[in-house]
């Protein structure tokens, strides 16, 4: 087909693609970033950032990492101008993503180099900070790709953590933390299943369906709250489990604080995403559940129970929601506040869209997004500048930008968001 | 094997789609089951393959009754279909695709892919059908992908196979080579049903012949005796005249004028490659050409829908590359798009909303941007009468119109105004033989009354008894021209044509 | 054309009178989803401890709360307005097929540009004072939901997710701007912002009964935008387009409408629908803004949308109902001490029986069978 043809081959006229206007936009995007950190970052900024990785009582200690923060932030403007006029000029076609990945960390960098200039700050902490962040909106992700993947848009993710949140609160507090656990997890299944009575059965569209559980489940924790916790405090303090260290492997400089001495959501969530990619990519019934998002008909005709696979993706994609609502109290502060999850269930959805519908790609924009949350903290410390509220939208940006600028490469399920009526 | 249909019933609500067929199928011979658009082929072939359930009537296999609850029931009894629109999902692969639903699996419910490619492999061999197992589906040509679904049904190691409109989407060197697939399988002593309401495709493969009239067996033939007129009036239920009455071709000067013209598609693959195009009023040019090499999007790009990536098109001697779809239809284009449903129409919308569709912002229906309903109505009721749009009041929702219909509303809403130039696209697919004889004559009213049309269509019988010149776009290319005015062209010469034979 | 299909098109002009589908769809089905979510409602109050009797007194302040006084009356009026305001924009964005969630942030920097525009400018006169405060909120909520709709006709990113990251910036935003030196109120350290002026003001309306009487003339901008929503949607050539690409995009694309502009006129248009809101809570009930001041109006808007039917004379309806829970929930927390969260469980219940028809005619088999006239009477 036209695969055949050779569309870079030398031909007279120069075609306008969409690949090179692409790189061009990239090019100014880079310079534009260059700009802001050479004149933003880089002048007037003296002494050096120093980036602790290490704590005091750590088995091996690693030297800080300091760097002079006038001379780095010239070098990234420097590159990032290199790198914005090649796309530019060049029309790189081929480089332009990786130009932009590597641009955006530059600029990253930077500005962490000058607000933490002439001052200290543990970047083990933030990392580690990052990762239990990450938590939830990486098992919102996760519970978004299970549901997505059968065709089923899941608004509701922010509902479902909210349940398991306060379910692991209430029952953690009565029969303690693993029941609290259990229940929230059950209870996360419970709105899954729900949402996909809703959507599959009684053919509410998806998007309404999830909107309406979000409020009902807002409305509903809220009323205890305020109807019943008010007065019998002892419903809501429930046991935070603790983080546990992993023999050995929690030990390894930077490394170790971040992925191995966390708690067990934080382990949860690493084996969950295993689980679920073996799962989707591995299995008959993960071809059959991806057949089911794709061509839901043709799965159809091949003796696949549609309905049945999505009722099941659903209920277990609302499990894993509930497991990562128990996070906000079990796995951290043991006790549940109305609306504490703060639409981290709907940047779960986008770091679904930034992963591209997968597993591991939904962790590794669940710990971008992890990493914006904790470096606004950090730096909220460090008294930059910058006013804390704008500090605080970083992850928020950060979702729209990169919401905004993969979505074009993106492919979603096919069927997604469509209902199937059978005949 | 033997498989006996009796006395099947299917209605969806009041409509009777089939109505106490009785059919026998047997193995080791080609049944043709021959029926307009609409005839109720598809929905009995369904029943068999047990995506519906027949309201009444039952089904013997070898002379055991059965009763299909599923799809899973009826691929368990040996049959299996191939459908009209095929059942792959165009981001797996070839082997992929085959095992979904009888996956062959080791521990833990691990997914055997190497198992499946020596399978794929194995039946590739024993009915020579050539298909890499690995690649995806979306890469592959219509051709392939047809043999696909073949393998999918021998994978279930079907006895029956069932093909809806099988050579729909192939070229006629594709329907060559589909044939003599069939005929292995028939020679492998299974029942092949052949559904199509294509005369000479039938008469050329079957063994035995029923036709489908409105949901009943009306007729049967011998495909050795019958003729086409005679299978076509069964079919049709009256006397059939396939020669288009048209005015002596007089051309005018030249009114689009496309030069160079290259499209790009999403991913930058080129689409269309340098075309050079005139097209003169009083004229019909006829794109012949398999789906997907390009036609769509030349049309795109001719209506100002996409973006051009190279070229220049001209209308009456103005730039018109870089225009807005409005734009040009202010100048007198109309469009029917090839997909109704999706393109042509809002289902959700009342008739004659739709009749306004792409005029709403004429001076006739609205001033200021404020609508001037009842015009719209008044409007649409006439236009509707004018073109023999059967319904019951110009505000019933659109959707509820029959196909047929439907397209005569897209086609009256395009023609009722002055036009100058029309671009038709598939315009009778899907479509009962009396509506595309009804919009047939109403393209050919537009070029005799001086239109330049643009006629895209996948059926070369239509492009030859419409054109007064046929293009051949293959790869995004136009591979061959022919004049219809001063002699027939060959059917084979085109076909080879469209198979990209000529370069 | 000859006069046989001359006479037939009379025909063709005819309408059928409305059917017992629409009927059900338009009348009973939100009428079960009403009751069945206060029946469901009463289950929660039981099972969080409340007894019977105080279920009893709790309804009963509900409807005395709402209906039951000239005060009542006032405070569901005044509950209303912003909803109604808010959820028009929804409909509109509903009908053009453009799901925003972002009406509580457009309200949020709306009603906070209102409140900008209102405490400057002293000894402009009133009529120019109030207008022009209303409009810097229509158009604050305008630009701010512009930038969602901007996104998605450019970038394809879902407005769902943008807006919702929209509205959980407009309250870190908010908070910024209630800190400056020229906003904040003087001698506050708490966010706060300095009092809106007389003249911008929404004038009280029935202050001659009673002082305490918070109705205001935001009611006149409510109705007055009930009517051009419905004249916009339904009897102009916006309207057509808006509504042919919310049914279907790629039609609607192929008659030359031209369907990135129609995204962000909407969304533009949606969010200066959210300012105005906004506008009316801080120039007519608040007269100030302070973190939160939006209260869930926005959520709110999206379920009177739904239960509206995205038609502005359902919205209208749907919003008054809104707001009589709204004012009826406050008394009953008053009188039978039951938290007015409960309110939010009964609105959303409501929603999920009217987004599901099916599964309201499958609690009440009855109610849409045979009972046909019981409806009706």
């Amino acid at each position: 087909m036209a695969s055949t043809l050779n569309p870079t081959e030398p031909q007279a006229r120069k075609l306008d693609t969409a690949k090179v206007r692409q790189a061009r936009n990239t090019g100014v995007i880079l310079i534009l970033l260059s700009v802001l950190v050479a004149y933003v970052f880089a002048f007037g900024t003296s002494g050096d950032a120093t980036f602790r990785l290490s704590r005091p009582n750590d088995p091996w200690a690693v030297p800080n990492l300091v760097v002079p923060a006038m001379a780095f932030s010239y070098i990234a403007a420097a590159v990032l101008a290199f790198l914005g006029a090649r796309q530019f000029v060049r029309g790189g076609v081929r480089w332009t993503g990786l130009s932009m990945g590597f641009g955006l960390l530059l600029a990253v960098a930077a500005f962490l180099v000058w607000a933490t200039a002439g001052k200290s700050f543990s970047l083990t902490g933030m990392l580690q900070a990052t990762v239990v962040r990450a938590v939830p909106i990486a098992l919102g992700g996760l519970a978004g790709v299970l549901s997505e993947r059968v065709a089923v848009v899941n608004i509701a993710i922010e509902g479902m953590l909210l349940a398991g949140a306060f379910t692991g609160a209430l029952v953690g507090s009565l029969l303690g933390g693993y029941v609290g656990l259990i229940a929230a997890v059950a209870v996360g299944g419970l709105f899954g299943f729900i949402l996909a009575a809703l959507v599959i059965t009684y053919r509410v569209d998806q998007i309404i369906a999830g909107v309406v559980l979000n409020l009902f489940v807002l409305g509903v924790t809220s009323y205890v709250s305020s109807q019943v916790y008010q007065e019998h405090r002892f419903l809501n303090d429930a046991p935070v489990f603790r983080p546990v260290d992993i023999p050995f492997l929690s030990d390894i400089p930077v490394i170790g604080p971040m992925l191995f001495q966390q708690n067990i959501f934080v382990y949860g969530a690493f084996i969950m995403v295993c689980i679920a990619t073996y799962y989707l990519f591995h299995t008959r019934s993960g071809l059959r559940a991806r057949a089911v998002g794709e061509h839901p008909q043709a799965a159809d005709t091949l003796g696949i129970n549609v309905y049945r696979t999505r009722y099941i993706n659903v209920t277990v994609a609302g499990m894993v929601a509930g497991f990562g609502g128990a996070w906000f109290t079990l796995g951290s502060v043991g006790r549940f506040d109305e609306g504490m999850t703060h639409g981290l269930g709907y940047i779960g959805l986008a770091a679904m869209i930034v992963g591209r519908w997968h597993p591991f790609g939904a962790l590794m924009a669940a710990l971008v997004f992890g990493f914006a949350d904790s470096m606004q903290q950090k730096l909220a410390l460090l008294q930059t500048p910058i006013p804390s509220e704008f500090l605080a939208m970083s992850p928020y940006i950060a979702t729209i930008i990169l919401v905004a600028g993969l979505i074009g490469r993106a492919r979603a399920p096919a069927a997604d968001g469509q209902a199937y009526i059978k005949e | 094997m033997e498989v006996e249909l009796r006395n099947i019933t299917k209605r969806f609500g009041e409509v009777v789609a089939n109505d106490g067929i009785n059919l026998t199928i047997r193995g080791g011979e080609v049944l043709g089951l021959l029926g307009e658009n609409g005839a109720g082929k598809s929905t009995l072939m369904n029943v068999l393959s047990g995506l519906y359930s027949a309201d009444d009537g039952e089904i013997l296999i070898d002379g055991k009754l059965v009763d299909f609850q599923g799809p899973g029931d009826s691929i368990a009894a040996g049959i299996g279909m191939v459908h009209q629109h095929f059942m792959l999902i165009p981001v797996f692969t070839v082997a992929e695709n085959v095992i979904l639903g009888v996956e062959p699996t080791g521990k833990v419910d691990y997914l055997d892919l190497k198992k499946a490619r020596t399978q794929v492999r194995e039946i590739n061999e024993k009915y020579g059908l050539e298909v890499d197992p690995d690649e995806l589906i979306e890469n592959l040509p219509v051709g392939i992908q047809q043999r696909v679904e073949i393998i999918k049904v021998l994978f279930r190691s079907a006895n029956v196979i069932i093909f809806d409109e099988p050579t729909a989407v192939l070229t006629p060197q594709e329907v060559i080579e589909f044939f003599e697939i069939v005929k292995t399988l028939r020679d492998a002593g299974k029942a092949i049903v052949f559904i199509t309401h294509k005369l000479h495709e039938i008469l050329d493969i079957s063994d035995r012949i029923r036709v489908l009239r409105r949901g009943k067996i009306v007729g049967e033939g011998d495909p050795i005796t019958i003729t086409k007129t005679e299978l076509a009036e069964m079919m049709v239920g009256r006397p059939v005249s396939f020669d288009v009455v048209k005015e002596p071709f007089a051309p005018g000067k030249v009114l689009l004028d496309i030069e160079d013209l290259t499209v790009l598609r999403e991913n930058d693959d080129v689409a269309v490659d340098g075309i050079d195009l005139k097209i003169r009023s009083g004229e019909v040019v006829g794109v012949a050409g398999v789906q997907g090499n390009g036609q769509s999007a030349l049309i795109e790009a001719l209506t100002g829908l996409t973006r051009v990536a190279g070229g220049t098109v001209r209308f009456m001697d103005k730039d018109i590359t870089r225009a807005s779809t409005r734009a040009r239809h202010r100048m007198g284009f109309a469009h029917i798009p090839e997909d109704r449903h999706r393109m042509g129409m809002i289902t959700k919308f009342t008739i004659a909303e739709n009749m306004v569709l792409d005029t709403y912002y004429d001076a006739r229906f609205s001033k200021r941007r404020v609508m001037n309903w009842p015009k719209v109505y008044e409007n649409s009721a006439r236009v509707a009468a004018d073109y023999d749009v059967r319904m019951t009041s110009v505000h019933d929702t659109a959707g509820h119109l029959s196909g047929g219909n439907q397209q005569k509303m897209v086609v009256a809403r395009e023609l009722s105004r002055e036009t100058k130039f029309l671009i038709a696209a598939q315009p009778t697919r899907g479509l009962d033989v009396g509506s595309i004889e009804y919009i047939h004559s109403r393209i050919i009213n537009a070029r005799d009354t001086g239109d330049g049309v643009l006629f895209v269509s996948s059926e070369i019988d239509e492009i030859m008894a419409l054109s007064d010149r046929i293009v051949v776009m293959f790869e995004g290319r136009i591979v061959a021209e022919f004049d219809a005015t001063t002699e027939t062209p060959d059917k084979n010469t085109i076909g080879l044509a469209m198979a990209g034979a000529v370069a | 054309m000859n006069e046989q299909t001359e006479k037939f098109s009379e025909k063709l002009l005819q309408r059928a009178a409305p059917g017992r589908v629409e009927f059900e769809d338009m009348v009973v089905v939100p009428l079960f989803a009403v009751i069945v979510a206060l029946i469901l409602g009463a289950f929660a109050m039981l099972a969080t401890d409340v007894d019977l009797a105080t279920i009893g007194r709790s309804y009963i302040a509900l409807v005395v709360g709402s209906v039951g006084s000239v005060s009542a009356i006032s405070e569901t009026l005044t509950a209303a307005t912003p909803l109604v305001l808010a959820s028009l924009g929804m409909a509109v964005g509903f009908r053009a097929g453009l799901f925003n969630i972002g009406a509580e942030g457009q309200l949020l920097i709306g009603g906070m540009a209102a409140v900008v525009v209102g405490f400057n400018f002293a000894g402009m006169p009133a009529y120019f004072h109030l207008p022009l405060a209303l409009l810097a909120g229509a158009i604050a909520g305008g630009l701010y939901a512009g930038i969602a709709g901007w996104l998605r006709a450019a970038t394809g990113a879902h407005e769902v997710i943008s807006t919702i990251m929209l509205n959980l910036m407009s309250y870190l935003l908010v908070d910024y701007i209630l800190s400056l030196p020229v906003v904040q109120r003087e001698g506050r350290a708490d966010p706060i912002s300095k009092s809106v002026l007389d003249s911008a003001e929404l004038p009280r309306l029935l202050e001659w009964i009673d002082p305490n009487l918070r109705l205001h003339s935001g009611l006149f901008v409510m109705l007055a935008a009930v009517a051009f929503v419905y004249w916009l949607l339904f009897k102009t050539t916006f309207g057509f387009e808006f509504r042919a690409s919310g049914a279907n995009p790629e039609a609607a694309r192929y008659a030359g409408m031209r369907s990135g502009l129609i995204i962000v006129i909407v969304m533009a248009f949606a969010g200066a629908m959210a300012g105005l809101a906004g506008a009316n809570q801080t120039l007519g009930v608040l007269g100030r803004a302070t973190p939160g001041f939006s209260a869930g109006i926005g959520f709110d808007a999206i379920a009177i949308a739904l239960l509206g039917r995205s038609h502005p004379v359902g919205v209208l309806m749907a919003g008054l109902l809104f707001g009589a829970l709204e004012a009826g929930g406050r008394q009953m927390q008053v009188d039978a001490g039951v938290s007015v969260d409960l309110i939010a469980i009964i609105q959303a219940l409501i929603i999920v029986f009217i987004a599901a028809p099916l599964l309201v005619r499958k609690i009440f088999p009855w109610g849409f069978q045979k009972k046909a006239r019981a409806g009706k009477e």
